[in-house]
């Protein structure tokens, strides 16, 4: 398809949304990720029933956790497509690119590249 | 077993905001199974804390651990070789976990991450309900297996009260009348001749009525 997606993301392969936990998303943020989105199967088409399902519950309760501490819940987020939509996975990763610039980056991320300025 | 109920993250973080370098002590038992204080949840809030006072500029030593018991002698010994290394300690254990841990460790400052809340069942993924007052003088054996004094709102011993309508409670048209569910297992279990026995008054002395209680068995005791 040679679609083009930008290149500064990382994909992490999960053998199914449902081993996502939110320690892990919680963890991308520490290690100073600016956002994480979550890709899932379709809802009702997961292999294990209800992985995405419970995938999608993690990643709210993460969002709601980095909206208590600050860092912001909008930079996390779940989508669904099927494994044919190759263009669909390359527009939402162009989607969540441009959000995250708006957002600016990661305010840890900040606070602690400043501290090493300042050492 | 004890379900617990996590406490807001902005609590916790006024109530730990002074200390430099805090632990936080999570139990491998009830609180792991009713997910409010186990080994994911201290990693959950370590990191969450951790991320805050970072963005917040403040330099702070956040580190983990969870133990098998913490209501256990043994388990709790295990932190004493570290426990020197923090200005306070967050437990995520239910109260008794929280205060075994203050008792042992008497110049730590201890924290309680989490509301105790009841003695209750894992009803379903997410949902846990009371079942047991730990009242020290069981009925269960005259009322069915259902007990009146964790599930009926006055405790009332014989029968329902004039609040019970179409099976609910008048407190909460969502709860199940407790006598109305003794009643109807009595009548499957072809007992129900045993709701005419008038219960004696209970003893109220077993239950926390009596103060602070205490269980010795000298049979056991080495």
């Amino acid at each position: 398809m040679r679609l083009k997606c930008p290149a500064n993301f990382r994909i992490i392969r999960l053998p199914c949304t449902g081993k996502i936990d939110v320690i892990h998303i919680l963890r991308a943020f520490e290690k100073g990720a600016d956002g994480v989105y979550v890709v899932g199967c379709m809802e009702g088409d997961c292999h294990f029933k209800s992985g995405n399902f419970r995938a999608r519950k993690r990643v709210e309760q993460a969002a709601k956790i980095l909206d208590k501490i600050g860092v912001g819940g909008e930079r996390v987020k779940m989508y669904n497509l099927s494994s044919g939509e190759g263009p669909l996975f390359a527009q939402y990763s162009i989607e969540m690119d441009k959000k995250i610039r708006e957002l600016g980056p990661n305010p840890v991320k900040v606070a602690l590249q400043a501290k090493k300025n300042a050492a | 077993m004890i379900i617990a109920s996590k406490k807001p993250i902005e609590e916790i973080i006024q109530e730990v905001k002074d200390y430099k370098r805090l632990l936080i002590l999570g139990c491998n038992e009830c609180v792991t199974v009713c997910e409010a204080g186990g080994k994911k949840e201290v990693e959950v809030l370590a990191s969450a804390l951790r991320m805050h006072f970072i963005k917040a500029g403040k330099e702070k030593k956040i580190d983990e651990r969870t133990l098998e018991r913490q209501c256990d002698h043994e388990y709790l010994e295990e932190i004493r070789d570290v426990i020197d290394q923090y200005d306070a300690v967050l437990s995520l254990a239910c109260g008794v976990g929280v205060q075994f841990t203050a008792e042992k460790y008497h110049s730590t400052p201890l924290l309680p991450g989490v509301n105790t809340c009841f003695l209750g069942a894992n009803e379903q993924r997410g949902l846990w309900t009371e079942r047991c007052q730990a009242c020290g003088s069981c009925v269960l054996a005259r009322t069915g297996g259902i007990c009146p004094i964790s599930r009926c709102a006055k405790r009332v011993m014989n029968g329902p009260c004039g609040g019970s309508g179409r099976g609910k409670c008048e407190i909460n048209k969502e709860l199940d009348c407790a006598w109305q569910l003794i009643i109807d297992r009595l009548r499957d279990l072809g007992r129900l001749d045993d709701y005419e026995i008038v219960a004696p008054i209970k003893d109220w002395s077993t239950e926390r009525a009596g103060g602070p209680r205490k269980v010795v068995r000298e049979d056991v005791q080495v």
